[in-house]
């Protein structure tokens, strides 16, 4: 192992760069790096790199669009047929078929496989019996899923979900060789996928090295001869890294260094919004806050809230104050309407003042926001937020933050249901549709649901805007969805979340997704 | 001798199995592991409670110790989150630290002994009051900001050294680092030793020896030093444990991928396998290293061997 890390050290520019190689900043993965396994950016980044999805979000309109797939076609919504293209193949050689998709699909669903991101074949019929919410399952395969021929296979919902094909340019639907199955151990010490980069060396918690795949049949072949993704345990160190030209990209400037990110990079600094959504969200299992008066209360404080100043000073203008409850990455043909909010996102310390009053002041006589402590400088934004709230309400004691120790610890009170007052939630969307941002969050009973908040009008709308197949009909439905929410002020919007990334003179065509994922077969080097 | 071994090594056993019980305590305090594992949203309850019994945490936590502890016997460790055997991120991560250690161990003997020497012999003289200014220094400024100065001094703006370790870590590179996480010791091993020298070098051995004409080098290195060092060797070695255990500030400015890092990466993600395996060794190491400095004395001071 040594000795061929060695050997990879001997290349040149940054040490482990070379002829046309770039190296980039990774994270370790938190799980196994499985497909459907995947549910955190930086074991994301590389399933964007090794694999290619029926479906691809366009890195820069964030539409998706046919890629592996020749043709998806429904007659009612519910029942979909999927032709896959010709002359696709995987690096080990082995023909991207039909099979390849139902087969990673039915392993991706099945409860004995602990796959994290499991509740994305949720849709697909007979997913409560290959994963049933509790007891032993009854299925190891889904049952709405058939193929049919060679390249072509069937998928059957259980629900009407017209907006279904867009979704399926997540990671998690992507097609796994027969090796995957075969050699499990082996293909997870070095995974074998079908995109424009095939994994040449993978050790773990240090480095990975992509090569760029000669044989891809894809339109969108890496520019660059490879990727080296080296770890760092702290982001700052990795910006130094840049700015000693060790490292060509780092895709996270710490916040610590915002101040003096453009002179030191020289407009190599990219700064882009990312789908990506700050709320507070409010307990309704707490019969406090499930209130016509604590409607109310919500709405004031959402006004006592100064986005702007926060934004500015905090976070020096990396996110953008909110005014919808989606995100600028949808585009206003995808659902994003700036302004939805209105008022209630606008600073008004008296208006707030009298919501406030007139809903009967707040809960418990005091706002606790509760924010994990470890990650992430939450600390800072919470405070500002309170304070903002205490300078509003004009009581210096009406809002204090509540940390906790860990996120494990975080997660863990919220599922239990033991939140007193607002906590933090952050919304990274799964797939750029206004759906993502609605229903796994408000409709009743979904799966980020965490405040269990329910109201009878909003599934109603969400039931029927999934069924709509028109699909500017459906994205309007979405958006009285949506009003719904505002009326209810059933989360506060803060923020929208902007991705980062500085980079070395050595690199161009440097972007940013969606997903606030570079854009890495698209960079050129040299 | 080997009754004193003996004995030392049979006290090893309840301070072994209470430390890693109060670390298993304390992880396991901070809540339910897995509710962290599916990132910001909730984990389906299935899968949740698949990976619990998986990882064996819908036991109670006296039986989930007792299993613990009968594996680390056999040489299991467990598997953390990711998949990987800890006894691989062991594999991968301690010879990194071993390595910051030893150059850093050797940079407190080399140096500070040095230094404890010439100061402690020349009482007063500027050279004296120079190091003694310069100790002060360097214990009042916190590592990191150390740390992060030489990083940007040599690694950014002269470009001497690469600003971060690479993933294979060899001692070259680890020379910066080393010097970082040794310098607060470094100061001790000094004023330690110089206070030492100082106080011996008007006993009556030292005179005694002076008297007969042995000449200067044999009088410091054979009587005066070798009696002067039995302090030095157990802050040394008490040291080598808390170098270990305390690099992750070191290991984070520097990105090297040793102890420190994953014992953080284990706190941040609540991993009780990773946590509870790397402290276990660390506890065995402060152990050994603490049995080695009993063992030095003796072979410094015959009359400790006779006891």
């Amino acid at each position: 192992m040594a000795a061929a890390l060695m050997m990879a050290g001997c290349g040149g520019g940054g040490g482990f760069g070379g002829a046309g190689v770039l190296t980039s900043s990774w994270g370790d993965p938190q799980n196994p790096l499985e497909p459907a396994n995947t549910n955190e950016v930086q074991g994301g980044k590389v399933l964007d790199m090794v694999f290619r999805g029926l479906k691809k979000y366009d890195p820069r309109t964030g539409r998706a669009v046919n890629m592996l797939a020749e043709r998806i076609s429904t007659t009612d919504s519910r029942t979909f047929t999927v032709t896959v293209k010709d002359g696709w193949r995987f690096s080990n050689g082995e023909p991207v078929t039909a099979r390849s998709f139902v087969d990673a699909w039915n392993y991706g669903a099945s409860l004995r496989d602990n796959q994290k991101n499991a509740y994305f074949f949720g849709y697909i019929d007979g997913y409560d019996k290959a994963h049933p919410d509790s007891g032993r399952q009854r299925a190891d395969t889904l049952s709405g899923l058939r193929v049919t021929g060679p390249r072509t296979f069937t998928v059957r919902l259980n629900q009407k979900f017209a907006g279904f094909p867009d979704t399926l340019g997540y990671a998690a639907y992507a097609p796994l060789p027969r090796a995957f199955f075969t050699d499990h151990a082996g293909w997870l010490r070095k995974p074998v996928g079908n995109g424009p980069y095939r994994i040449a060396s993978y050790t773990k918690g240090s480095a990975m090295t992509l090569k760029k795949w000669k044989g891809y049949p894809g339109p969108d072949p890496a520019r660059n001869e490879g990727v080296t993704l080296l770890v760092y345990t702290d982001s700052n160190t990795a910006y130094t890294d840049v700015l000693a030209g060790n490292l060509d990209l780092v895709d996270d400037v710490p916040a610590t260094q915002l101040k003096n990110v453009r002179t030191d990079l020289d407009g190599r600094y990219i700064n882009t919004p990312a789908g990506i959504l700050q709320t507070l969200a409010f307990p309704y299992y707490d019969p406090k806050w499930n209130t016509a008066g604590a409607r109310k209360v919500r709405t004031g404080l959402s006004m006592a809230i100064d986005r702007a100043q926060i934004t500015e000073t905090i976070f020096r203008r990396t996110r953008t104050p909110a005014t919808d409850w989606t995100s600028p990455v949808l585009g206003t043909a995808g659902g994003f309407q700036d302004g939805l909010c209105g008022h209630a996102c606008a600073y008004d310390p008296a208006g707030a003042r009298r919501l406030v009053r007139e809903g009967g002041g707040i809960p418990g006589g005091r706002l606790k926001i509760t924010y994990n402590a470890d990650t992430g400088s939450h600390k800072q934004w919470v405070d500002a937020v309170c304070n903002s709230i205490n300078n509003a309400l004009g009581d210096d004691k009406a809002c204090v933050g509540n940390p906790v120790g860990t996120f494990a610890d975080f997660r863990n009170q919220i599922g239990q249901h033991r939140m007193s007052g607002p906590f933090r939630a952050g919304w990274q969307m799964d797939y750029p549709l206004i759906q993502n941002f609605l229903q796994p969050l408000y409709y009743t009973d979904a799966s980020s649901n965490d405040g269990k908040w329910s109201n009878k009008q909003f599934d109603r709308l969400v039931d029927r805007a999934n069924a709509e197949t028109d699909r500017a009909a459906s994205v309007r439905l979405f958006q009285e969805a949506e009003k719904v929410v505002r009326d209810n002020m059933a989360a506060i919007p803060l923020w929208y979340q902007n991705g980062s990334a500085g980079y070395t003179a050595r690199l161009s065509h440097v972007t940013l997704n969606p997903f606030s994922v570079p854009v890495y077969n698209e960079i050129k080097v040299g | 001798m080997g009754r004193y071994v003996a004995r030392r090594l049979l006290q090893m056993i309840p301070v072994f199995i209470g430390a890693t019980l109060l670390i298993f305590l304390m992880v396991n305090v901070m809540g339910d592991p897995i509710a962290g594992l599916c990132g910001e949203r909730a984990c389906d309850p299935a899968t949740a409670a698949q990976l619990k019994r998986e990882f064996g945490l819908d036991q109670p936590l006296w039986r989930q110790y007792a299993t613990y502890m009968g594996n680390v016997f056999t040489g299991n460790f467990g598997t953390a989150f990711n998949g990987q055997p800890v006894t691989e991120l062991m594999a991968a991560a301690f010879p990194v630290t071993v390595r910051l250690t030893i150059v850093a161990i050797a940079i407190e003997i080399v140096i500070g002994i040095a230094l404890g020497v010439v100061t402690g012999l020349r009482r007063g003289h500027p050279v004296d009051t120079g190091v003694l200014l310069a100790t002060l220094v360097v214990i009042s400024v916190p590592t990191f900001v150390t740390g992060l100065l030489l990083q940007l001094l040599l690694g950014v703006s002269w470009g001497w050294i690469r600003p971060s370790v690479s993933p294979a870590a060899g001692f070259g590179e680890l020379i910066v680092p080393g010097l970082v996480l040794a310098s607060v010791s470094l100061a001790y091993v000094t004023r330690l030793t110089r206070t030492t020298i100082a106080e011996n070098k008007r006993a009556d051995y030292v005179r005694t020896a002076i008297a007969k004409g042995l000449p200067r080098r044999r009088v410091v290195t054979r009587h005066l030093l070798r009696n002067s060092l039995i302090p030095v060797v157990t802050f040394i070695g008490t040291d080598i444990g808390a170098l270990m255990g305390g690099a992750i500030v070191t290991e984070r400015i520097f990105n090297i991928h040793g102890v420190g890092y994953q014992l953080y990466q284990g706190i941040l993600r609540q991993n009780t396998q990773t946590v509870v395996g790397f402290v276990t060794v660390l506890v065995l190491v402060f152990l050994f290293a603490n049995l080695l400095v009993d063992l030095l004395y003796a072979v410094l001071d015959p009359r400790i061997r006779y006891a």
